[in-house]
C-alpha cells in the first residue's frame, strides 16, 4: 500500500481548518501562520500528485477505496485521471495563493487582505477547499456529491461576511441559491442513474467506474442528460444560468473571487464532464446541439458584457462567462480536440482568472474603487501587478507562447470539425476579449495617475508579489512547453472518448 | 411468565422508572439552591439506561412480550436509545432554566413522558399504544405550562392540552372501529382487515385517516400542526425542544410501525392508495410549513414551522412503504433529534443569558460567542440539508427512497422546498455572522454558556456532525430496525 496521498489532500484542508478554529481569536498572524503552512503542504502534494501521475499507464492512478456504506454501495473511493490531476495542481496553486493574497497589509492607506475574524475566514476557505479537493479526487458518485455541496455553503458565508458590503447579501444569496438549486436537480438523476443501474445490473453502488456500464438506456440518457449536465454546470456558469457569477464575483473578497472563478466554475465543468458526458454519453450526443449552441453564446454574449463594463470586477466576472462557456464548447464537441482543449481552459482559465482578481483585489484595496475610468497610470505604482495581469491578459486574448493559445486553439478546432459556422461565431469572442483587455490595459495600468492617488498608494507586498509570480509561472510554463500538460489530459480525454463510443 | 426475554424487553422502560423514583426519593433532602442537581441525575441516570440497555437489553428476532402488548424489536429500541438521548440532553438543558430547572417535578415529569414513549414505540396492541399515548402527552401538557406566572406558557400548556385531548379522542375512536372490524386489538392480526378485502377501501381508509389525526398531531403534520408554534413559542425552551424532537420521532415511530405492519406489499391497491393520500400530505405539510417560516421573526416559531416541514420530507419514507423507505425515515429521525435539540439549545442558551428571542437579537452573536455562532451553524446547516452536517445524508436517503418508490413528483416538491429551507436557514445565519449588535461592542457582551449548556451542546453538535460524516454505524442500526418491519 503505498501513501494514500488523496485521502491526504483531501483531509488537510479539513483538519486546518478545525486547528486554525482552536487558535484563539485575537492571535491573528499565528492563524495566518497555520493557514499558509496548511496551504503549503497541500500545494506539495497537489505537485506530488501532478508529477507523481504515470502517463504511460494513464487510467485513474493513486486509487485508495475504503467501504463507506456498503448497504447502500458507497465508498471513499479515490483516483485521478488525466483531465483531474490539472485540477487537483490547480486547487492545489490557487489555494495557496488566496492564503497569500488574504494576508493581509497593515498600512494606513491600505485596507488589504483580511483584518476582520481571519479566524473564521480561513477556517471557511479550508472548508471550501476541502469540498473542492474531494469533487476532483472522488470516484463514488455519492461522495462526489457530497463534496460538491460541502464547496456551496462556504461560499455563502464568505461573501456575507467579507464581501463588498454595497451587494453582498443579495449576490451571496442569489449564488447559492442557484447553486442548490442546480446541485439538487442533478442530485435527482444521479440518484434516478443509481436505481436504474440497480434495476439493469442488480449491482448497489455509487461507483462511477461501474456505472459506465450500467446499460443506461436511449431513452433514459435523452431525459435525464439535460438535468444532470445543466444541473452541474450552473456552477460553471453557463448562460443563461451564469447571472449569479459575476455578481458572486463582484461581492466576494479577493482570495474567495479567485477560488470561485479559480477553481469552483471548474468544479460545475467538472463534474458536468464527468457525470454528465461520461455516464450518459449517448444523451450527450443526443443534445450535443444544444449545448454546443449556449455554449456558443455564453462566449460571446460573455465577452460581450464583459467589452461594456466599466466595473473592472465585473468585466473580468463577465470574461470568467465567457471563457467558462469555451470549456463548455469544448465539451460539446464530443471529440478530441475539443476535450482536450477544454480541460486545458479549465487549468489556464483557472490560473489566469486567479491572477486577475488578485490584481484586481491589490488595485482595489489601493484605491477603493474598481471603476476602470477613475484608475490610471497604476503601472508606476505596482509595476509588478502590472506585469502580471498584462501576461494574465496575453493568456485570456490566446496570444501564442503562453497557456491561453494551447487551450483555445484545440477547441476551435474541435468545433469546426463538428459545426464550422458556430467556430466562425465563437471566434468573434476573441477580436472582442483582445478589445476589452487591452482598452483595460492602457486606462488602468498606463496613462496618467490621477492626482487624488499621488503620494497615497503603495506598492504591493511581497506575498502578493509570490502569488502573482506563483500563478504567471504556469501560464508561462504552458505556453512556451505544452508538453508539460498536454499529454496528460489527452489520457483523460481518450478515457472519455472511448465511453463516447460505446465502448467497453 | 417473566423470562429474561419479558424483562429485557421493558428494561429501558424500567430504569427509567428507577432514575424517576430515585429523583424522588433524592430531590427533597436537597436545598433551594442544590435542586438543579436534579438535572445531572436525570441526564446521567438516562446516560446509564442507555449503556445498560445496550449491554443488556439488545433484542435480537423480534418477539412478542407481555401477552401481546410489546414488540421486541431494534425497530422499538432504536428509537427508545434516541428518546433516552433525547431526554438526557433536554435534563441538562432545562438546568439552567429559570424557574423550571431547579424543581425536580420538572425532570419527574419528562421522566414520565419518555417511559411513555418508549412504551410508544414498542406497543404491538392498540390498548398498549393508547396508555402509551396518553402516558407521554399529559406530562408534556404540564411541562409547557410549567411557568405558572407566564402567560405564554399557561396559554401554550392549555392550548396543547385541548388539542391533543381532541385528537386523541378522534384517534381512540378510530382504534374502536379497527376492533369492532377486526375482533382483535393486536396490531399484527390486524393485516389480515387490510388485505382480505374484508373492508371497502373506502372505509378502511376512513379508518386510518382518524387514526393518522391522532399521530399527525403529535408529529406535528398539516393540518394537524397549527399548535406547534405557538406551544413552542410559550413552553420552556428546553420543553419546546423535546416536544419537537422526541414527541415528533415518537409519532413517527408509531406510524412507521403501524403502516409497514398492516401494508406489507406496497403493491396492494389499498396500499398504494393511502401512499398516494399520504404523499399529498408529506407535500402539503412541507410546503405549508416552509411557506410560513418564512416570515416569522421570533427564532422559536421560525424552527417550528422548520419542524412542521421537516415531518414532510421524513414523510417520504413512509411513503415508499419499502425497506429502505422505513430504514431512511428512522435514519432522518436520528438526524434530525440531534439537529433541532441543538437549534433549541442554542436558543435557550442564548435567551437565557439575554432573554430575547427575535431574530434580531442575534445580530452580532458570533462576535459575542464563536463557538455559540458556529454551533448555530452547525444546526441551522444541517437543518437546510448541507453537508458534512446530518441534515445532508438524511434527505438523500429519504429522496432515495422516495425516487426508488417511484415518487418522482414528491421528491421534486421536496426539492423545491429545501430550496426555500436554505433561504431562510442562511437568513438567520446572516444575523449571527453579518449583522452587528446596534451601537455597542459585541466582545463587552459575551454569551457565557453554564457547564450543563457546554456539554449539551458539543456533544450535540459532534452528533450532528458524527452523524453527516461517519453514517454508516447509524445508517445500518436503522437499517437494522426497519428489517425488523419486514
Amino acid at each position: 500500500m503505498n501513501f494514500p496521498v488523496l485521502s491526504v489532500i483531501t483531509f488537510t484542508p479539513i483538519v486546518a481548518a478545525v486547528l486554525i478554529l482552536l487558535i484563539p481569536a485575537e492571535r491573528k498572524n499565528e492563524t495566518r501562520a497555520v493557514a499558509l503552512a496548511a496551504a503549503v503542504f497541500a500545494l506539495i502534494l497537489s505537485c506530488w500528485v501532478y508529477f507523481g501521475y504515470d502517463q504511460a499507464t494513464a487510467g485513474y492512478q493513486f486509487i485508495e477505496r475504503y467501504n463507506w456504506l456498503p448497504a447502500l454501495g458507497i465508498s471513499l473511493y479515490f483516483g485521478v485521471d488525466g483531465i483531474s490531476a490539472p485540477l487537483v495542481l490547480l486547487t492545489g496553486v490557487v489555494m495557496f495563493t488566496g492564503v497569500l493574497i488574504s494576508w493581509g497589509d497593515d498600512h494606513p492607506h491600505v485596507m488589504a487582505g483580511i483584518q476582520d475574524r481571519p479566524r473564521e475566514f480561513f477556517a471557511f476557505l479550508f472548508i471550501l477547499a476541502w469540498g473542492v479537493f474531494g469533487v476532483f479526487v472522488s470516484l463514488d458518485l455519492f461522495m462526489l456529491f457530497f463534496f460538491y455541496e460541502i464547496a456551496v455553503f462556504p461560499m455563502y458565508l464568505l461573501i456575507v461576511i467579507w464581501g463588498w458590503a454595497v451587494t453582498r447579501e443579495y449576490a451571496a444569496m442569489k449564488l447559492t441559491l442557484y447553486l442548490f438549486v442546480g446541485s439538487v436537480i442533478a442530485l435527482v438523476g444521479v440518484l434516478a442513474m443509481y436505481w436504474v443501474q440497480y434495476q439493469n445490473t442488480g449491482l448497489l453502488s455509487f461507483d462511477m467506474l461501474a456505472m459506465e456500464n450500467a446499460g443506461f438506456s436511449q431513452a433514459f440518457q435523452d431525459i435525464w442528460f439535460l438535468p444532470v449536465f445543466l444541473g452541474f454546470a450552473v456552477l460553471a456558469g453557463i448562460w443563461p444560468f451564469h447571472n449569479w457569477s459575476p455578481d458572486g464575483h463582484v461581492a466576494a473578497p479577493t482570495a474567495v473571487s479567485m477560488f470561485h472563478a479559480g477553481v469552483l466554475m471548474k468544479l460545475g465543468a467538472f463534474a458536468a464532464l464527468r457525470v454528465g458526458i461520461m455516464l450518459l454519453p449517448q444523451g450527450a450526443q443526443t443534445w450535443q446541439w444544444l449545448i454546443m449552441l449556449i455554449a456558443a453564446v455564453a462566449v460571446v454574449y460573455g465577452a460581450y458584457i464583459a467589452f461594456v463594463q466599466i466595473d473592472f470586477k465585473y468585466m473580468v466576472g463577465f470574461s470568467s462567462v465567457s471563457h467558462m462557456g469555451l470549456v463548455i464548447l469544448g465539451f460539446s464537441t464530443l471529440n478530441r480536440q475539443g476535450l482536450l482543449g477544454a480541460g486545458l481552459q479549465m487549468f489556464s482559465h483557472g490560473v489566469m482568472t486567479a491572477l486577475f482578481f488578485a490584481v484586481v483585489g491589490m488595485i482595489y484595496d489601493r484605491t477603493h474603487t474598481r471603476q476602470i475610468p477613475e484608475l490610471g497610470g497604476m503601472s508606476r505604482i505596482m509595476p509588478f501587478a502590472a506585469v502580471g495581469f498584462i501576461i494574465g491578459g496575453l493568456v485570456s486574448m490566446g496570444m501564442p507562447l503562453f497557456s491561453g493559445f494551447v487551450a483555445e486553439f484545440p477547441i476551435f478546432m474541435g468545433v469546426w470539425n463538428v459545426q464550422w459556422l458556430v467556430a466562425v461565431i465563437a471566434s468573434i469572442s476573441i477580436v472582442i476579449t483582445a478589445a476589452y483587455i487591452l482598452r483595460n490595459i492602457r486606462q488602468v495600468f498606463f496613462g496618467d495617475l490621477p492626482e487624488k492617488y499621488e503620494g497615497h498608494l503603495t506598492d504591493v507586498t511581497v506575498l502578493d508579489k509570490v502569488a502573482i509570480a506563483t500563478l504567471c509561472l504556469f501560464m508561462i510554463l504552458i505556453g512556451l512547453f505544452p508538453n508539460f500538460m498536454v499529454p496528460m489530459v489527452e489520457e483523460g480525454v481518450k478515457n472519455v472518448l472511448r465511453l463516447l463510443q460505446g465502448g467497453a | 411468565m417473566f423470562t429474561s426475554t419479558t424483562f429485557a424487553s421493558i428494561l429501558p422502560e424500567i430504569l427509567v422508572l428507577i432514575v424517576g423514583m430515585l429523583l424522588l426519593i433524592v430531590e427533597p433532602f436537597w436545598k433551594e439552591e442544590q435542586r438543579r442537581n436534579a438535572g445531572w441525575l436525570t441526564a446521567g441516570g438516562l446516560l446509564l439506561a442507555m449503556v445498560i440497555s445496550l449491554l443488556f437489553g439488545q433484542p435480537g428476532e423480534p418477539v412478542t412480550t407481555l401477552g401481546g402488548m410489546v414488540r421486541f424489536d431494534w425497530l422499538g429500541f432504536f428509537f427508545k436509545l434516541l428518546f433516552m438521548f433525547a431526554g438526557a440532553a433536554t435534563a441538562l438543558l432545562l438546568m439552567d432554566n429559570e424557574k423550571v430547572g431547579d424543581r425536580g417535578e420538572a425532570y419527574l415529569l419528562l421522566l414520565a413522558s419518555l417511559i411513555g414513549m418508549n412504551l410508544m414505540a414498542a406497543s404491538a396492541d392498540l390498548i398498549m399504544l393508547y396508555l402509551a399515548i396518553e402516558t407521554t402527552s399529559i406530562p408534556l401538557y404540564v411541562l409547557s405550562g410549567f411557568m405558572l406566572a407566564d402567560e405564554k406558557s399557561t396559554e401554550a400548556g392549555f392550548k396543547y392540552l385541548l388539542f391533543g385531548a381532541l385528537t386523541s379522542t378522534i384517534m381512540l375512536y378510530g382504534f374502536s372501529l379497527l376492533f369492532g372490524f377486526a375482533g382483535t386489538t393486536n396490531l399484527y392480526q390486524l393485516v389480515d382487515l387490510f388485505h382480505a378485502g374484508a373492508l371497502s377501501p373506502l372505509v378502511a381508509l376512513s379508518i386510518l385517516a382518524l387514526i393518522l389525526v391522532g399521530l399527525g398531531f403529535k408529529a406535528s403534520v398539516v393540518p394537524l400542526h397549527f399548535w406547534a408554534p405557538d406551544v413552542y413559542e410559550g413552553a420552556p425552551t428546553p420543553v419546546a425542544g423535546f416536544l419537537s424532537t422526541a414527541s415528533k420521532a415518537a409519532g413517527f415511530a408509531v406510524i412507521v410501525r403501524l403502516f409497514f405492519v398492516i401494508f406489507p406489499d406496497p403493491q396492494l391497491e389499498l396500499a398504494h392508495d393511502w401512499a398516494i393520500a399520504l404523499a399529498v400530505i408529506s407535500a402539503i405539510t412541507m410546503t405549508v410549513g416552509n411557506l410560513l417560516a418564512l416570515p416569522q421573526t421570533n427564532i422559536k416559531r421560525l424552527i417550528a414551522f422548520s419542524s412542521v416541514s421537516h415531518a414532510g420530507y421524513a414523510l417520504i419514507g413512509v411513503v415508499a412503504l419499502t425497506q429502505l423507505g422505513a430504514a431512511s425515515v428512522v435514519f432522518y429521525l436520528a438526524a434530525y433529534i440531534a439537529t433541532n435539540l441543538l437549534a433549541f439549545g442554542i436558543v435557550m442558551a442564548f435567551s437565557r443569558v439575554t432573554g430575547l428571542e427575535d431574530l434580531k437579537d442575534y445580530a452580532g452573536m458570533s462576535r459575542r460567542s464563536p463557538w455559540l455562532g458556529l454551533m448555530m451553524l452547525s444546526a441551522f446547516l444541517s437543518l437546510a440539508g448541507m453537508p458534512p452536517f446530518a441534515g445532508f445524508v438524511a434527505k438523500v436517503f429519504v429522496f432515495a427512497a422516495g425516487i426508488q418508490a417511484g415518487y418522482l413528483w414528491l421528491v421534486i416538491v421536496a426539492i423545491l422546498n429545501s430550496i426555500i429551507g436554505v433561504y431562510y436557514y442562511l437568513n438567520a445565519l446572516k444575523y449571527v455572522y453579518l449583522y452587528r449588535m446596534p451601537d455597542q461592542d459585541e466582545e463587552s457582551h459575551p454569551v457565557p454558556m453554564t457547564r450543563p449548556y457546554a456539554i449539551a451542546l458539543a456533544v450535540l453538535t459532534i452528533g450532528v456532525i458524527l452523524i453527516g460524516t461517519v453514517f454508516a454505524p447509524w445508517f445500518s442500526w436503522s437499517d437494522a430496525a426497519a428489517l425488523n418491519l419486514f
